[in-house]
């Protein structure tokens, strides 16, 4: 038998027909398990978005599925996702997720705004920054994306929403200041947008309507 | 089939990085910690360890013409099998992971080992063979974060938690408390100087050995001529 499969092995039919059915059993085998998997993942990454979510908005503030309830505003800078946290039904906050291009690609962030448009918190989702000069902005590495937390557009004054070196009130890194430059510009545009579209953002009853309006 | 040759190989002799330079990308990549190489070498140690049995398996019924495409088919099948399991069922090891994992099909280690080991030899052999090659890129992996990690940022094998469980939370250390930080040895950079440094120090204990075990010879048997 094995002598056989050595003969057989050279031939050009033999070697069409195997790569054949490896590409295909593997392609069996990758569809199977995409279909165990995919619920599970699916859970998983929900579970994820809700629990970053809710890092920016004080606990027990609401209490629906935070990651389904979602509306897309237009901003000049490209749409802009936001998640609304109800309670019994009433929206009390909502959180933007916004993703300024820092000095190494985009900075994905959320920020979490109270109806009176004060910020609740501000976390990094996920960045590419300079290890050891920039990845301050990690809660794990620096406290300064604490210093957003209770500040709006007009505390402190619009021009203010810079960073120290641009005549603003936020601290920069030494030898960064490029990336909070980045989030701080990123804020206070997020911040106007909010102001414009609040009317929208803290309707109760509009979930699908609005949604449906900006496409 | 020498086992204990072949662990030898694996772990030393052969060593992936250290001797056959190979997989140098994902060495340098990730080791900017000791914890991520300890990371990507366990994840590339099971998946060494797979293809190898998979391969030496099937390897009576392999063409050798058509081989590179089906040990590169059976791989990244495995490798993305592994992903999907792990993201699905063992998220938070994933979030860790998740990155290195997509790495492991491109890295010419493993089949370099389906080609030249795994392809010739039988299964249990080549289930060893795997194993010590991949156990040999862990330790040269964590050699490289940790001399990194040492001299960067002082600390050794730091959120090592994340990966094995909060009972191994007992490995991180704060070795220069303090430290401000050596900022070349984290980026780019210091995963070339770890390398070649560990390299060198490498060639002088092999070197040594040799020139021990070359005049153990001449004792044992003197020249006459």
């Amino acid at each position: 038998m094995k002598l056989k499969i050595s003969e057989l092995r050279d031939t050009l039919g033999y070697q069409i027909a195997l790569l054949g059915v490896v590409a295909l059993l593997a392609s069996l085998l990758l569809t199977q398990a995409s279909i165990l998997t995919r619920a599970d993942i699916a859970a998983a990454e929900a579970r994820d978005l809700q629990v970053s979510l809710a890092q920016v908005l004080p606990e027990g503030s609401f209490d629906n599925a935070l990651a389904e309830d979602t509306l897309l505003l237009d901003s000049p800078q490209g749409q802009v996702k936001v998640f609304r946290a109800r309670l019994k039904g009433k929206v009390t906050a909502v959180v933007m997720k916004l993703s300024p291009i820092g000095y190494a690609g985009p900075i994905d962030l959320v920020v979490g705004m109270d109806a009176d448009g004060k910020v609740l918190g501000v976390r990094v989702l996920k960045h590419k920054e300079t290890p050891g000069l920039a990845d301050q902005i990690e809660t794990s590495k620096g406290r300064w994306i604490f210093s957003f937390d209770g500040k709006s557009l007009n505390d402190p004054s619009p021009k203010d929403w810079a960073v120290k070196k641009d005549g603003g009130v936020f601290d920069q890194f030494t030898g960064a200041t490029i990336t909070p430059r980045a989030i701080v510009g990123a804020l206070k545009r997020g911040l106007e947008l909010f102001t414009k579209e609040h009317e929208r953002l803290f309707d109760s009853a509009a979930t699908q309507r609005a949604e449906g309006d900006t496409k | 089939m020498n086992y204990l040759q072949i662990t030898r190989d694996g772990l030393w002799d052969k060593n992936v990085v250290f001797t056959q330079m190979l997989a140098l990308c994902p060495a340098l990549a990730v080791t900017s910690t000791a914890t991520n190489g300890l990371g990507m070498g366990l994840a590339t140690t099971a998946v060494l360890l797979g293809a190898n049995v998979l391969i030496a398996a099937l390897r009576h019924l392999i063409s050798p013409d058509v081989r590179i495409p089906v040990f590169i088919v059976l791989i990244a099948t495995l490798v993305t099998l592994v992903d999907m399991a792990l993201n699905a069922w063992l998220h938070e090891l994933y979030k860790v992971l998740g990155l290195f994992i997509a790495l492991i099909v491109v890295n010419c280690a493993i089949l370099g080992r389906a080609e030249s080991f795994a392809s010739k030899n039988p299964v249990a052999a080549s289930a060893l063979d795997g194993l010590m090659m991949g156990l040999g890129f862990t330790l040269a992996l964590i050699a490289i974060g940790g001399t990194r990690e040492i001299l960067g940022s002082g600390t050794l094998f730091k959120d090592a938690h994340l990966l094995l469980g909060e009972a191994f939370s007992f490995l991180e250390l704060t070795l220069i408390p303090g430290y401000k930080g050596f900022l070349l040895m984290i980026l780019p950079p210091g995963g070339f100087l770890a390398v070649g440094f560990l390299l060198a120090v490498k060639r002088i204990i092999d070197q040594r050995s040799a020139r021990r075990a070359q005049e153990a010879a001449s004792v044992a048997a003197p020249v006459t001529a």
